[in-house]
C-alpha cells in the first residue's frame, strides 16, 4: 500500500498556506519546494546538521525530522521571516554579519533560527549556555568563534572585538 | 523526499490508536515526536506501510505524581522534562540525565516515552528508568498492564511491548530523604550516543550508610544494564568506607556483551564505564551527605 495524500493547513511567517501532500513529505521540503522558501537549507536530512532548523509553535525544531503533516494547524517561522518587512536584518543577523559569524553561508539559516529562540528564552546566556545552545548546529567555515562572539554582541554581553 | 511511501493515521484517541495498531498489525509503527524514527525512515534502515501518529494525543503528555511515584506521560517532552520543577524534585536523576539528549532541538520534539519504547542502549533514558525500577504503564485494546524496567528492555530497539501496545506514561519511584543523583557520560562530541555513561542513585541513613543505591549503565550492552554486583557491595556499609573507583570496576565487571567498534574496544568502553561509574558515585554521595 503507498501513500494517501493528506491535507495540510498551517501558518508560516504568519502566511495561511494549505496543501495537498504525501505523508513522507518532510517540513523542509514542504518549506523550500511548496512553498518556495529555500532559506531553510537542507544539509544531510537526517537531524545531525541543524542547517533546516525552523521555529514551530516557537519551538526550534530540525525540519528535516518532522512530516509536514505533522506540522498541520502549527505557525511555523523560517528565516525568510526574521527580518522585518522593509528588509531590515533582525540583531541576530546583523551580529553574524558584523562578527564574522558565517562564510559560506550554508548553515547559518540554521544558526539564525537556533540562536533567536535561544535569546528569547535566555536573553542574556553564559559562554557555556551559548556553547551548549548552539552544540546542535554544524558549521564548516568559521570554527564556531565569529558565531558565539556574535550570540555575545546579539545579547548585548560584550562588544565584539573584545573576544 | 527520502523515506519509502507510507499511509498516516492521527488518532484522536488512545483507544483509537490502539484499536488501529491492532488492525495493521507488524506494518505500522508507532510515531510520536520522530527524533529516532525519521532519521531511519530517511536512511530507508526502516520501513512501514503505516505511521499512527499519537504525538498530539493529551492523554499521553503530562507529569503527575501518584502514590509514590511520578507519572510522566509517555508523549511528554524531554525540553518540557528538562525545564518541569517537579521533575526536578521528585525524580532529579531523570531531570539531570536530560541535558545528555541529542541537543535542544532534538530536545523540543522528542518524548520521554519515544526514548523509552525506542530502548536505545546508549540511550539516557532507558538506563534511568533500569536504574530507578521505573514501570512502564502500556495499553492495548486486550487492556492495561504495567511493566517492570528489568523485564522491559529485552534486546537492541526491543521491548516487552507487543505490536498493538503503546506506551502510556512511566512511574519513576520518587526517593526521599538522604538521597544524591548524578548522571556521568562520555562522548567524543557533546550531543552524541555516548561511549559510555553512568546514572547513580544513592540514599544514606542517619548513619551515614548507604539504604539503597542504584546504578544504570549505558552504552555498554545490548540493552541498559545495572550495576548490581556494586551495588549489593555498597548497601549497608558506611560511606567512608567505600572507594568509588572500586564501585566502578564491580559495575562493570560481569558486563560480557560490550560493544566494539572503531570509537572503542569493549576493553576500553568497560574502563570509561568504570570511570563515569565512579564520578556519578562522588557526585551522587556528595549531595546525599550536603556537602
Amino acid at each position: 500500500m503507498g501513500d494517501v495524500d493528506v491535507s495540510v493547513r498551517l501558518s508560516v511567517n504568519g502566511q495561511e498556506r494549505s496543501d495537498t501532500v504525501e505523508p513522507r513529505l518532510t517540513l523542509a521540503d514542504f518549506l523550500r519546494e511548496r512553498c518556495h522558501l529555500t532559506g531553510t537549507h537542507l544539509g544531510c536530512e537526517h537531524g545531525v546538521c541543524g542547517a533546516c532548523t525552523v521555529l514551530v509553535d516557537g519551538a526550534a525544531v530540525r525540519s528535516c525530522l518532522m512530516f509536514a503533516v505533522q506540522a498541520d494547524g502549527s505557525e511555523v517561522t523560517t528565516v525568510e521571516g526574521i527580518a522585518s518587512p522593509e528588509g531590515e536584518l533582525s540583531p541576530v543577523q546583523s551580529a553574524l554579519r558584523e562578527c564574522h559569524g558565517l562564510q559560506c553561508g550554508f548553515c547559518t539559516p540554521g544558526f539564525v533560527m537556533t540562536i533567536t529562540a535561544m535569546l528569547r528564552d535566555n536573553p542574556h546566556p553564559t559562554d557555556d549556555e551559548i556553547r551548549e545552545g548552539l552544540s546542535g548546529n554544524v558549521c564548516r567555515c568559521t570554527g564556531y568563534q565569529g558565531i558565539i562572539r556574535a550570540v555575545r554582541l546579539a545579547a548585548g554581553t560584550t562588544a565584539p572585538a573584545t573576544a | 523526499m527520502k523515506p519509502a511511501p507510507f499511509r498516516y493515521h492521527r488518532p484522536e484517541t488512545v483507544a483509537e490508536a490502539t484499536g488501529l495498531l491492532a488492525e495493521l498489525g507488524d506494518e505500522a509503527k508507532v510515531l510520536a515526536g520522530g527524533q529516532s524514527l525519521v532519521p531511519m525512515l530517511a536512511l530507508r534502515l526502516a520501513v512501514f506501510e503505516h505511521l499512527v501518529d499519537i504525538s498530539r494525543l493529551p492523554e499521553l503528555i503530562g507529569v503527575e505524581r501518584r502514590n509514590g511515584s511520578l507519572w510522566i506521560g509517555a508523549g511528554t517532552t524531554e525540553a518540557a522534562v528538562e525545564h518541569h520543577a517537579e521533575v526536578a524534585t521528585d525524580a532529579p536523576l531523570l531531570a539531570r540525565a536530560t541535558p545528555f539528549i541529542g541537543h535542544s532541538q532534538i530536545r523540543n520534539r522528542g518524548t520521554v516515552g519515544g526514548s523509552i519504547a525506542h530502548a536505545d542502549p546508549a540511550a539516557e533514558y532507558p538506563a534511568v528508568a533500569l536504574a530507578l525500577d521505573a514501570e512502564m504503564e502500556a495499553t492495548s485494546p486486550r487492556g492495561t498492564r504495567r511493566i517492570p524496567a528489568a523485564e522491559f528492555f529485552t534486546g537492541l530497539w526491543s521491548t516487552a511491548l507487543e505490536a498493538d501496545e503503546i506506551l502510556v506514561g512511566t512511574y519513576f519511584p520518587v526517593w526521599s530523604g538522604r538521597r544524591g543523583f548524578a548522571v556521568q557520560e562520555f562522548a567524543r562530541r557533546h550531543g552524541d550516543f555516548a561511549i559510555a555513561g553512568a546514572a547513580v542513585a544513592v540514599e544514606l541513613g542517619g548513619d551515614d550508610r548507604v539504604q539503597r543505591c542504584a546504578i544504570g549503565l549505558l552504552g555498554l550492552g545490548s540493552t541498559p544494564h545495572r550495576g548490581s554486583a556494586a551495588e549489593q557491595g555498597a548497601v549497608g556499609r558506611a560511606i567512608q568506607e567505600l572507594s568509588a573507583e572500586e564501585i566502578g570496576r564491580a559495575a562493570v565487571a560481569d558486563l560480557d556483551e560490550v560493544p566494539s567498534d572503531l570509537h572503542g574496544s569493549a576493553d576500553y568502553r568497560k574502563k570509561v564505564g568504570a570511570t563515569m561509574v565512579a564520578r556519578a558515585w562522588d557526585a551522587a554521595v556528595q549531595e546525599a551527605t550536603g556537602g
